[in-house]
């Protein structure tokens, strides 16, 4: 794997700067930025019916199934698109699509009491 | 050695194709450009080269399919004519946009409505500012050698763009003519081995094409350093011009001039019609006239300044155009681009434009005589017509 490609700067850079024809000389990822941000379904996964069988893995459209010692370790939620292709193709229904809105109500009265309000405080920022 | 051999057009740049040996040519046939992919298919048929050729259900797909096998690193060819350019419309941009460098023959013919197959150039003028270097051919001669020359000038480092290369519909495609053909090895080596800045099959390296500029806004960076490479062109093209006499016998430039340094009058035309007009030129010079002729090649990058140079003694030029930029009465697009090059120029002539030939409507020497006649008299009289004419349309 190549240097990671340096684009700190590149709203400065002069038109002579860039790779010719806009290439991108890295290969194609997204790894450095959020694309889960406009998900409305979020895949929820029930660890007690899981078998690790992977077709998730396999299906998932957007390399978001999380793997952990050779075992489904839940999702990459910033990168899921929540399309539910997980959850329709999951032989043991481990897998169920909840209302991102509520999932992220229920995240945050799950979260700690300082974590709370430490988000209160970043907004207002 | 040279061959010499009675060729149609499409088939003198099947017989380039065939000895540059593209890696990939992606195709889809279109009259009267589809002789070229027909005789390529039967030289891949018969191993005579090892292209892989990709059947596709359309312009847009070939020209798509050439888009994806040229950012793989390959030496990528196709071709096509009306009709199918405009299908290929977006992603001529893209082609240009990413920088790669195909080559595509464009045998003129008419766009529609009506529906016409015959030769005018609004096909090839209506994609003049897609970004794509163009060469236009006076005959299968120079469709054959701009081909070859083609490939160098798009893959070179400073320019990496894709070149079109402009033939006449049925007046060069489909008419015999004389074609000094080169020996294989001297074209092999003269186009030598693609080197790609960079390429999807690097395995080591893999860069990712065509992204999303991102809502940092580096498009119109991108777009500058394009202009560049259009810019940086006419040095390659002249460089390779020169190059080619190497191994051909004929060098190449921007343009070509017909007795026009004594030249009072002069008529500029691109494509076959510069060879009507050569004849015209000798038959006005027998009477006495001061007539000459400047055949312009590259119309992408415009020769703005070499044009000016090579023009400004004259007293009046005809500029004909084979299409019409349908803008009201500003003329055709070689026309305007002369004009608008002139309008600094302290020396100038007056520029009149005869627009003709659309649909394939037909050029005679004497159409092309009276062209002459008009801009003498327009000269004489004093009075200025109307600067755009429209030669050989029944009214
Ligand atoms: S498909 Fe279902 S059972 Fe298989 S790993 Fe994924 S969640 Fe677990
Ligand atoms: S919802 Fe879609 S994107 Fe998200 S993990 Fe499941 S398959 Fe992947």
């Amino acid at each position: 794997m190549s240097k990671s490609w340096d684009v700190s700067e590149i709203s400065k850079w002069g038109w002579s700067k860039h790779p010719v024809g806009a290439v991108i000389p890295e290969p194609a990822t997204t790894n450095r930025y959020v694309t889960g941000g406009w998900r409305s379904l979020r895949p929820i996964l029930d660890l007690e019916k899981c078998v690790h069988c992977f077709i998730c893995f396999i299906f998932c459209p957007d390399s978001s199934i999380l793997v952990e010692n050779e075992k489904m370790d839940g999702f990459k939620l910033e990168h899921c698109k929540g399309c539910g292709i997980c959850a329709q193709v999951c032989p043991k229904n481990a897998i169920h699509m909840m209302n991102e809105a509520e999932a992220l109500g229920l995240e945050q009265c799950l979260l700690p009491d300082d974590d709370k309000k430490d988000k209160k405080e970043d907004k207002s920022a | 050695m040279t061959k010499v051999a009675a060729m149609v057009g499409t088939d003198a740049i099947a017989e380039a194709m065939r000895q540059i040996n593209p890696d990939v040519v992606p195709a889809y046939p279109i009259t009267p450009q589809t002789s070229i992919v027909e005789t390529y298919a039967q030289m891949v048929a018969d191993k005579l080269v090892d292209t892989e050729m990709i059947n596709v259900e359309s312009e847009h797909s070939a020209l798509s399919a050439a888009i994806g096998a040229a950012a793989a690193g390959s030496r990528v060819m196709t071709a096509t004519s009306s009709q199918g350019l405009a299908l290929m419309w977006e992603m001529l941009y893209i082609a240009s946009g990413l920088r790669l460098p195909i080559v595509m023959t464009n045998v003129n013919r008419a766009l529609s409505a009506p529906v016409n197959i015959h030769c005018d150039h609004s096909d090839s003028m209506g994609a003049r500012d897609a970004g794509w270097i163009q060469l236009y051919s006076e005959d299968a001669q120079e469709a054959y050698d701009n081909i070859i020359q083609a490939v160098r000038i798009a893959e070179h480092p400073d320019v990496l763009l894709p070149v079109m290369v402009l033939m006449d519909g049925f007046i060069i495609s489909h008419s015999l003519g004389r074609v000094e053909l080169l020996e294989d090895q001297p074209v092999k080596n003269f186009v030598g081995t693609i080197q790609p800045p960079y390429s999807l099959l690097d395995t080591k390296n893999p860069p990712s094409f065509g992204a999303f500029d991102g809502l940092h806004g580096y498009y119109f960076e991108v777009k500058r350093a394009q202009a560049q490479g259009m810019l940086n062109a006419s040095a390659v093209i002249k460089k390779v011009g020169t190059e080619f006499a190497g191994i051909s016998g004929r060098s190449y430039d921007f343009f070509e001039t017909y007795r026009l340094e004594d030249a009072e009058y002069a008529i500029i035309a691109l494509g076959s019609a510069a060879g009507t007009a050569r004849t015209a030129v000798d038959e006005l010079r027998e009477q006495g006239e001061r007539v000459g002729l400047l055949k312009l090649r590259m119309f992408r990058p415009f020769p703005a300044q070499e044009l000016v140079d090579a023009l400004s003694h004259i007293k009046a030029a005809a500029v004909l155009d084979r299409s019409d930029t349908l803008a009201g009465s500003i003329g055709g697009p070689v026309f305007v681009e002369l004009r608008s090059a002139f309008y600094e120029a302290e020396k100038k002539p007056r520029l009149y434009n005869f627009i003709y030939g659309l649909g394939g409507r037909e050029l005679d020497i004497n159409m092309m005589k009276q062209t002459v006649e008009t801009i003498q008299t327009g000269m004489s009289d004093g009075v200025v017509q109307s600067s755009v004419a429209y030669l050989g349309v029944r009214e």
